[in-house]
């Protein structure tokens, strides 16, 4: 009974871990320009897609993979920006314009890699050894979210990030440039996204067109349950509704495994919209 | 000039499956385009009207009629239930909760013996006609027609236009959003109710997060805030698919394109005239 508890809190952490990468991507696009980024998860999918591919072609050499993966997700994140959401931003459009611009990217990668791979599931390769798998997993997550702290604190650009989310008029009159910074954003956001999906498809050695739908919204339960906004809000809430959600799977009913995170939302939403962290921390990145 | 081609089965079939989506898009038009207010689980709505009057016609064998009303009021009562705690929220806060509701019952459906689980329901019993289909769109029409021009228009309208300058105005803002709430989830639980009768069929499948999207596409594509635009969107957007089956895989490829193109481009949609900022 204990050691299936601790392997339930294990699985819980693994899966939070990967929900927090995802999770920050939403939180630091939501705290620079406001916009629910639907199509994150669906970049997502593709970094997952991307790791495969390369694993077939070239391999599996864990390191080359996820490297290529995340450059490449990183680049597509950009570009979506660049395409689908500046020339919004540009013309000071109403934002529920911008998310229905971001539910259509969603929903056109998605059916992209449906028509060029093909609707079904894959299975994935094995990539890390399987003994250690999610301490792995826990510890390149937690690399990765170092990393990104890292980034935002101490580096030039990580103040500019901060100081366009504050205020992108002031920032702009102090010599940023918000258009650069929200493109860095995506592109940091989004290679976080790319990392964890192959780090998914790593875990559950199996990957399929639409599993970015389900698993970004999810994430992005976490980030608001963390508080929109917020970076180590994305993390907790990321790691809180991994563990709910794995425990609530085993110990009360797989059958409403995606309404558990949707449930969580509602209450948060209508309890204390501002998150766990929403108020505490003013940091939004 | 022989026009006998144009009453056969598939067009008929065709139609009544348009008019269908219009009844749904018309009430999706009063929460978010004349209201203001983005849901994205419209489809929940529709699925609770499909649901409700499939098990009263199959299980108790209540008559046609009979289980359209009351198929349409469960999901007026289940809009109003949900309507009151989330339409607290704003913008994008409130699409979300949408989506996590439509989903939330999508899973309860799904899990629920009671109504058929996965395989959903079958055998109900083939009522809705063309006739019917057609009343009841001339209804909706007419409904929103003067819903626009009465003071609940004006006052709905307001809250989009500003919510805080419209409560200045003394107008109850969530008294009137919870009105529109109810009013739109009805009008797509009488489409759902509809959509049962027709397909004789449904399953939680039929009612997911993409079928939401659907209806807000038709809606975005003929333009928000316009009753017009509703109808001509969904015309558009349920006929074309017909004519280019040849073509479907690309079907929500497409749907995808003419989102971000819209929004680029045209973000009242072909026929819209508001500018709607939310």
């Amino acid at each position: 009974m204990l050691s299936s508890l601790f392997q339930q809190f294990l699985n819980g952490i693994t899966v939070g871990s990967i929900y927090s990468l995802v999770a920050l991507g939403y939180t630091m696009v939501y705290g620079i320009i406001k916009l629910i980024n639907f199509a994150h998860g669906d970049i997502f999918m593709v970094g997952a897609f991307i790791g495969l591919i390369i694993s077939i072609k070239m391999g599996t050499n864990f390191t080359l993979v996820i490297f290529i993966a995340i450059v490449l997700t990183s680049f597509i994140g950009v570009l979506v920006e660049k395409i689908a959401y500046k020339p919004l931003r540009n013309r000071n459009s109403a934002r529920i314009s911008a998310l229905i611009s971001a539910i259509g990217v969603s929903i056109f990668i998605s059916n992209l890699v449906v028509l060029i791979n093909g609707p079904q599931n894959e299975s994935y390769p094995q990539l890390l050894p399987n003994n250690i798998l999610q301490i792995l997993i826990i510890l390149i997550s937690i690399g990765l979210m170092y990393g990104l702290y890292y980034i935002v604190h101490n580096t030039k650009v990580g103040i500019a990030m901060r100081a366009v989310s504050f205020n992108v008029n002031t920032a702009r009159l102090m010599g940023i440039n918000p258009d650069m910074v929200i493109s860095f954003t995506f592109a940091i956001g989004s290679l976080l996204a790319g990392a964890a999906g192959v780090l998914v498809g790593t875990y559950y050695r199996a990957v399929d067109p639409f599993m970015g739908m389900m698993f970004g919204l999810k994430a992005f339960v976490a980030a608001v349950l963390g508080g929109i906004g917020s970076i180590p809000g994305a993390m907790v809430g990321g790691l809180i509704l991994g563990l709910t959600e794995v425990l609530g799977v085993a110990f009360v009913s797989s059958s409403f495994r995606d309404a558990i995170a949707f449930g969580i939302l509602i209450i948060i939403l209508i309890v204390k919209p501002t998150g766990l962290f929403g108020k505490k921390t003013k940091e939004k990145v | 000039m022989d026009l006998s081609f144009l009453f056969n089965d598939y067009v008929m079939q065709v139609t009544t499956n348009t008019g269908i989506n219009i009844i749904m898009v018309l009430g999706l038009n009063l929460i978010t385009g004349v209201t203001g207010q983005l849901s994205l689980g419209h489809a929940a709505f529709m699925s609770i009207g499909a649901y409700s009057s499939a098990i009263l016609s199959t299980s108790l064998g209540a008559p046609f009629i009979v289980s359209l009303v009351t198929g349409t009021l469960t999901g007026a009562i289940f809009g109003a239930i949900l309507g009151i705690p989330i339409l607290r929220l704003r913008g994008d806060y409130l699409a979300i909760s949408t989506l996590g509701f439509g989903e939330i019952i999508r899973v309860i459906l799904l899990n629920t013996d009671l109504v058929g689980g996965a395989l959903g329901i079958y055998n109900i019993p083939d009522s809705t006609n063309i006739y019917i289909v057609f009343i009841a769109v001339a209804f909706a029409i007419f409904f929103m027609y003067r819903l626009e021009k009465s003071r609940h228009g004006m006052a709905i309208k307001s809250i989009r236009e500003d919510e805080i300058a419209s409560e200045m105005m003394g107008i109850n803002i969530a008294r009137y959003k919870i009105i529109s709430f109810t009013i739109g989830s009805g009008f797509a639980a009488l489409g759902g109710t509809l959509y049962a009768h027709f397909m004789t069929y449904i399953n939680p499948v039929d009612f997911g997060f993409m079928k939401s999207i659907e209806q807000l596409c038709m809606l975005v594509l003929g333009g928000m805030g316009s009753i017009f635009g509703a109808v001509a969107g969904t015309i558009v957007l349920s006929t074309i698919p017909e004519f280019l089956r040849f073509a479907s895989e690309y079907r929500m490829l497409t749907y995808g394109i003419v989102l971000i193109l819209m929004m680029i481009f045209r973000p009242q949609g072909l026929f819209g005239k508001i500018k709607v900022n939310v």
